[in-house]
């Protein structure tokens, strides 16, 4: 080590690591052995002979650079084995082994010193405790020593999913949050929105205003088309979601959940742009007597901005059936752009969680009245369809 | 005057235990075991028939020993040793139609309790979170073992229809996973290498052995009529089970899921049950609401304590290096 410092190591750029110039492809030219000063000029004759390369004859002289490789017995007990030997140590391994040489000048104190301090950095001024918790939860994970509920949601999961869509929300959508108030602190709830975007990220941005400006875990209710999708399906089902049926909604409701649905599916979501912001029909009404069964309020929520990620210009409907699926949407970059135009277009977005409409003073078999259910679905529609108006007006420029 | 229990399915282990757990209990004067197969367990001082519940001599049985109680746990998943696929159905639909027929006529039987399976809710992606026992199946439920308990339950309900003096209780027990007892998800587990599906991670539920002998005797024992789900409370997923077990899941595609499965499980020197396939991509979980409080039984082992009593005793996973084991 103290010996390459001695004898700064020159090794002109493509020479692939050679001494000299290119040309001499088996000895080192003449300014070469000038640069390695003091160093033995090795015979030229005796070099070209053995057809050995001068690095990989080093084993029988005194290199005249650094490259030269190590006894195979020093390279094994690596560049701390031979700090702690001394002087001894110089002579068995007069270089540290290739590749170490850049971490071996500093001392294992400033290695210690720097990643206490990017801990610190990290993790805050209780780093300590925090890392502890961090390890002694990674444990858990590994052993399976943690709750699920029966519905799949796995709360690790879903706050790695929220942080991950975060910053989303905050730069690329500019999210902006209306009416945070409206969401029930406690007790259930169900929010219903108007749909679109034709990948539904409407959900997963409500997920996040929800958890983070009401402090509730939004359970979103899917078609089971998510749930049977490879991936999809699992991880919407750790991240909280569950079928969009009567019985789970009603079972998330009664144990005090707040629910999201979405009553227009992929009718919705999978509108061509020109259409955008008119609602389609609400569902059959099926969220409406769900929340009436359980007495819950309905919080309407109004979203603009969703409309323009993906505008839909077309769509290969051959295609889809073959696929199973809704729809193939064909956007201004997708597919032409191929992966790329997966990215959603950087849109403004609002949302405004509207004031909620109690349920609870309905009769209990107000819910098997299919026409006040039609009417209370109109009403929710009604109130989204103005506040879609009112938004659009409000944002301007769709996408600045 | 005590009770006079036959028992259907003694050769299977679940059906020798509660036999024998029946011998003892004080309320009951005498157990009579029926199979086809001879029994692979001792069954003690249980009067064991060799007969096979397909034919009419299940009737003369009946009469014979002058039973009261029909335990009726002969309807199950095909199993190595015992019958094959054909065999199987033969004996869960056909061996079913022929103990009703006799039941019915045998004018002493006032009591039937069936050992059915939450296998008939099916599996599939249009499934609600939870089943409740009045729920029917949306898919899954078209083939194999699940079809064979519909089948099964609908018989049962036909003979309530026609002799609604007996008292019917019909157990949807789920999964069972204990080291002495041989299910399908016991031997799952048992394998080195755990196949499953990628991009799937199902909810499963197990549920304890002793659970399961406990709700059957006091079905038994006394009258408590009605559909009931028996299944451990509470819900793991396949992934966290495989962490438990410290065993690692090789993802496979789904598609030609079964026989890939088949094929790697028979390398490891046992036996898929391709029934578990669609469990293994969709899960399944059953709500036990009513068992508690219809049928008056608190569950001892949720689905996880019955989980780690398997990790417990089994041979430790591939994985175990890696963490200290939990539980």
């Amino acid at each position: 080590m103290d010996d390459s410092r001695e004898h700064p190591i020159v090794v002109p750029i493509g020479t692939r690591g050679r001494p000299g110039r290119g040309s001499r492809s088996h000895s080192p030219s003449a300014a070469a052995r000038s640069l390695a000063n003091g160093a033995p000029v090795p015979s030229a004759t005796a070099a070209s002979r053995s057809r050995v390369r001068p690095e990989q004859s080093g084993s029988t002289r005194r290199p005249p650079t650094g490259t030269a490789p190590t006894p195979p017995l020093t390279s094994i007990d690596g560049g701390a084995g031979d700090r702690g030997r001394g002087n001894g140590g110089a002579e068995e391994s007069p270089h540290p082994p290739p590749g170490a040489d850049g971490t071996d000048d500093i001392p294992v104190g400033d290695w210690i010193a720097a990643l206490l301090a990017a801990a610190q950095e990290v993790l805050g001024e209780d780093w300590e405790a925090r890392s502890a918790v961090l390890v002694a939860q990674l444990r858990k994970r590994v052993t399976g020593d943690y709750e699920v509920d029966p519905f799949g949601l796995d709360p690790q999961i879903q706050e790695i999913a929220m942080a991950m869509l975060r910053p989303m929300s905050r730069t690329w959508f500019r999210t902006e949050i209306r009416g945070a108030e409206n969401i029930p602190r406690e007790g259930g709830a169900l929010i219903v929105g108007n749909h679109s975007g034709t990948i539904p990220l409407d959900a997963a941005m409500t997920m996040l205003a929800v958890n983070d400006h009401g402090g509730r875990t939004l359970r979103l209710l899917g078609a089971d088309l998510v749930f049977s999708l490879p991936f999809v399906g699992e991880l919407a089902r750790k991240t909280g979601a569950t079928l969009a049926c009567n019985e789970d909604a009603e079972r998330l409701l009664r144990r005090g959940e707040v629910a999201g649905v979405w009553p227009e599916g992929f009718k919705g979501v999978g509108k061509p742009y020109a259409e955008r912001y008119k609602l389609q029909r609400f569902g059959r009404g099926g969220f409406v007597s769900a929340a009436m069964r359980t007495g819950v309020p309905i919080v309407p929520v109004s979203i603009v901005g969703a409309e323009e990620i993906y505008p839909m210009v077309g769509n290969i409907p051959s295609l889809a059936r073959l696929l199973g699926l809704p729809y193939v949407p064909i956007t201004p970059l997708f597919p032409l752009l191929g992966p790329l135009g997966l990215v959603p277009l950087p849109s403004k977005w609002i949302i405004e969680f509207g004031e909620p409409i109690r349920t609870d003073a309905y009769e209990e078999s107000a819910a098997d009245d299919p026409m006040l259910v039609f009417n209370v679905t109109d009403q929710v529609r009604e109130t989204i369809q103005q506040t879609l108006y009112s938004l659009l007006v409000d944002r301007g420029h769709p996408f600045f | 005057m005590g009770r006079v229990v036959l028992v259907t399915g003694v050769a299977r282990d679940l059906g020798a235990r509660l036999a024998s757990t029946l011998f003892d209990d004080p309320a009951i004067d005498k157990v009579v075991g029926i199979d086809v197969f001879p029994p692979q367990h001792d069954l003690g001082r249980v009067k064991f028939v060799r007969a096979d519940i397909r034919t009419p001599v299940v009737g003369k049985v009946l009469a014979v020993e002058d039973i009261d109680t029909v335990v009726h746990m002969n309807v199950a998943a095909p199993e190595r040793g015992l019958a094959g696929r054909g065999a199987a159905k033969e004996l869960n639909v056909i061996g079913t139609m022929q103990l009703l027929a006799a039941c019915q006529a045998a004018p002493a039987v006032d009591k039937l309790v069936l050992q059915s399976s939450t296998a008939v809710y099916g599996s599939s992606p249009r499934d609600p979170a939870m089943f409740t026992e009045s729920m029917a199946a949306r898919g899954g439920v078209r083939s194999g073992f699940p079809k064979d308990a519909v089948e099964v339950e609908g018989y049962v309900r036909g003979l309530g229809r026609r002799r609604p003096d007996i008292v019917l209780s019909i157990l949807r027990v789920g999964d069972v996973l204990s080291p002495y007892i041989s299910s399908p998800f016991g031997q799952y587990f048992s394998l080195p290498v755990l196949p499953s599906v990628l991009g799937y991670d199902p909810r499963l539920q197990f549920v304890h052995e002793e659970d399961v002998l406990n709700v059957l005797r006091r079905a038994t024992t006394t009258d408590r009529p009605g559909v009931f789900n028996v299944t451990g409370p509470e819900v793991v997923t396949l992934s966290q089970a495989a962490r438990r077990l410290a065993k690692p899941l090789l993802r496979l595609p789904s598609v030609g899921f079964t026989s890939a499965a088949t094929r790697l499980v028979r390398a490891m020197g046992a036996r898929y049950t391709v029934e578990l396939t669609r469990l293994l991509t969709y899960g399944r979980v059953v709500d036990t609401t009513a068992l508690g409080d219809d049928f008056g039984y608190e569950m001892r082992h949720t689905t996880g304590r019955t989980l780690d009593e398997f990790v417990e005793l089994a041979s430790p996973g591939a994985l175990s290096a890696l963490g200290v084991h939990h539980g």
